[in-house]
């Protein structure tokens, strides 16, 4: 065989074995193949969404595979933001409640406001995650993960160092006098663990304590703050004696959030701020058992900062009609009970949240009841002034806590970054 | 192969010395070879690129529907923006100590290894090379570990001899606990390319030096120091290219704090990207990286030539 001739039959392989791929790749789906969805969720709800989408896929084998991507929650935003410049966004998207109005405004989502009230339950869905899914009187989203942030307390650490595990702090200013005690116990043993270096966890654990004071953090339009106030101001007075006594834990200064549960869990810290999710993660040993109390202002008073995400399908989907089976399907009773309620994670659903595991366990008791008192701020701006990680919040909030306090400079610099 | 027109050769002979003549086939079969890495590149670097242009030219939100031009706004407000300047000077400051410490290290490491018993330095080689297997964001979240006073070994084993230092906590020590960080994860590297620069050093010249009664320091002085100078070149190019552009091992360890002194160009662009979604200023400061960063290497290769071509006289 001449070189020539090897080089045409190679040429006419390579166009042969073309051919027949595209003819594979252009092919019609056969009608019996499943359906398959896309779904992206942030790293902090990995859980539940990873158990609502095996229980899923388990009962619609064959004919619907959801296939879950779970982005760390730091870099969910700028994902999606640039899945949707390529116009390249799953089936199922869901979104941290407080962005769900740049979801809406953006046309990230689908407008299934139809769909959702035809729902027999629908008006029992959670307040705040239904509000952050309205745009122009009509829904985009549901909710998918209700998070209520409050103390944590070790229960264990309490009895070592003679505190009654049944009396937990009511005010910021008994927890500090009680984390003195814990701290001193020594021998690796500290008073407080605390996100010091996590804007999003700190606005999630610092903002209820301002709310329960009776006064407001964000302007209305949320283009602007009030973190300047005198009660604002109180409530960082308490993080940073704390801090200056020795009472808060080294680590606590460069917490980016990604470990804190762990450290919890390690039983080493007698309180911490997590949201409600911890209570489902966070496994308890001889070191630690966890009680749970509502964030509170210095001298009293409760709130919660009401996170979570919400789910909705992206406008780029073509299998809407599935993607919304999934989604009405997390909401039916048997998978909120079954599958959140029974590992002690809240419901989506305000007629659920008296089931017999809540009632069964007074934290989850306390987590239904401070939904009521709480909030969840709204800002076009939020993620770009209070989740960035070299943004303004964060400098702010740590020259107030570990610095010389409240700086006028900085709280310029985080007005004006919520302003735009 | 010669042309039929003798004026015709004379004439391209006066111009530029003659090319041996290719068919078309051999061009063709070339260009066929060369197709992939031309796709890649022109795919995955020159369009980006043309992209990343335009995109520098215009007020471009990631989630806005229009992309208005505002050239040259984009590129003006980069002077305006406090974090990218304290980036800049960070970097600058990170790539300076950075580049001398691997230099010399990797150099030292290199004679060390090169001039010890054969079994002993294959030994050490491999250890010194280990390191460098390891992916850079995974050295850096081993040392996130390691450095957490609370989890971690190190403060824990230096608190047994009275110190009790906070790694990440203080801008010299976040910046000192990543430079530890990349010299353990790149010294290795660099000692593989000085060994083989030492390699290429002929022994006679050595045994010469010997002769005429070199000591070790005139030997280093006035031997291998010229004769590395290429292999000194490529290490730097590297080296300060690698620091200019470094972002992964400080977006994991310290999250560019204390309090931003420690965040670097690439982080500033990525935040403007992809915290504060405004893709065209992040597009701009790109174009303004790439500009300095070309501009710094045309630099170093005309320094690099001029010796070299110094050196031939």
């Amino acid at each position: 065989m001449n070189r020539t001739s090897k080089m045409r039959r190679l040429t006419a392989s390579g166009v042969a074995m073309l051919l027949v791929g595209g003819l594979l790749a252009t092919a019609p789906a056969n009608a019996a193949d499943p359906i398959t969805l896309t779904m992206w969720t942030r790293s902090v709800t990995a859980v539940q969404s990873q158990d609502m989408v095996n229980a899923y896929n388990l009962a619609n084998k064959g004919k619907v595979e959801i296939k879950l991507t779970v982005v760390p929650f730091t870099e969910y935003l700028a994902k999606v933001s640039a899945a949707a410049a390529a116009k390249n966004l799953p089936d199922i998207l869901a979104a941290n409640v407080i962005d769900g109005p740049n979801y809406t405004r953006s046309g990230l989502w689908l407008n299934i406001d139809k769909r959702i009230k035809k729902l027999p339950y629908w008006d029992e869905l959670a307040t705040g995650h239904m509000a952050s899914a309205l745009y122009q009187r009509k829904y985009y989203a549901v909710p998918h993960v209700v998070d209520a942030s409050s103390i944590y307390y070790n229960k264990v650490l309490f009895e070592k160092a003679g505190l009654d595990p049944n009396k937990p702090p009511t005010t910021l200013n008994q927890m500090a006098t009680m984390a003195a005690k814990i701290s001193a116990l020594g021998g690796g043993v500290d008073g407080l663990y605390f996100p010091g270096n996590c804007g999003g966890c700190l606005a999630f654990t610092l903002f209820p304590s301002i709310w329960a004071q009776g006064s407001r953090v964000l302007k209305i339009n949320g283009d602007g703050s009030f973190l300047g106030s005198v009660k604002a101001k109180k409530v960082f007075n308490v993080y940073s004696k704390m801090w200056k006594a020795g009472t808060m834990a080294a680590g606590s200064k460069n917490e980016a959030g990604a470990t804190q549960n762990a450290v919890f869990q390690s039983g080493n810290a007698g309180f911490a701020l997590l949201g409600s999710k911890a209570l489902g993660t966070i496994k308890e040993s001889d070191k630690l058992k966890i009680g749970l109390v509502a964030l509170s202002g210095p001298d009293g008073g409760t709130s919660t900062f009401v996170g979570g995400d919400t789910i909705g399908i992206s406008s780029t989907s073509k299998n809407p009609d599935a993607a919304w089976d999934f989604l009405q399907w997390t909401l039916e009773d048997k998978q909120q009970i079954d599958i959140y309620a029974s590992k002690n994670f809240m419901t989506s659903r305000r007629d659920l949240s008296e089931n017999k595991f809540a009632l069964a366990d007074p934290r989850m008791v306390l987590l239904n009841k401070l939904l009521v008192n709480g909030q969840s701020p709204y800002a076009p701006r939020f993620f770009q002034t209070f989740n960035d990680a070299n943004g303004p919040w964060i400098l702010f909030i740590r020259e107030a806590i570990f610095g010389n306090g409240v700086s006028n400079e900085l709280l310029a610099k985080l007005n004006a970054s919520l302003a735009g | 192969m010669a042309t039929a027109n003798p004026n015709v050769l004379s004439r391209k002979n006066s111009m530029r010395p003659s090319r041996p003549k290719r068919g078309f086939r051999s061009t063709g079969i070339g260009w066929l070879f060369s197709a992939p890495a031309v796709v890649v590149l022109l795919f995955f670097f020159i369009v980006p690129l043309g992209y990343s242009v335009v995109m520098s030219t215009k007020d471009w939100p990631l989630l806005g529907p229009d992309y208005p031009t505002n050239f040259p706004t984009n590129y003006t407000q980069i002077s305006e923006n406090e974090l990218f300047l304290n980036s800049l000077f960070f970097t600058v400051k990170y790539t300076a100590i950075i580049s001398v410490i691997l230099i010399s290290l990797s150099l030292g490491l290199a004679l060390l290894v090169q001039e010890g018993k054969q079994r002993a330095s294959g030994i050490l080689r491999t250890i010194y090379f280990l390191p460098v297997v390891t992916g850079l964001s995974t050295a850096a979240l081993l040392f996130l570990g390691f450095l957490n006073p609370t989890i971690g070994p190190m403060t824990r084993i230096l608190n047994l001899f009275g110190m009790d230092p906070d790694w990440l906590g203080t801008p010299n020590l976040a910046l000192t606990s990543t430079v530890l960080m990349m010299t353990w994860r790149f010294a290795g590297f660099y000692m593989v390319i000085m060994l083989s620069g030492l390699q290429a050093i002929p022994r006679d010249i050595y045994e010469s030096a010997a002769v005429d009664g070199a000591n070790r320091i005139n030997t280093f002085r006035y031997i291998t120091a010229p004769l590395m100078k290429s292999t000194f070149s490529l290490c730097l190019i590297l080296i300060l290219t690698g620091g200019m552009v470094a972002f992964e091992q400080f977006y994991i360890l310290t999250g560019g704090g204390p309090d931003n002194s420690t965040v670097t160009i690439v982080m500033t662009i990525f935040r403007e990207a992809f915290s504060q979604f405004e893709m065209g200023s992040a597009a701009a400061m790109s174009v303004v990286l790439l500009i300095a960063l070309v501009m710094m290497n045309i630099l170093q290769l005309r320094l690099v030539r001029k010796d070299e071509s110094g050196d031939t006289r």
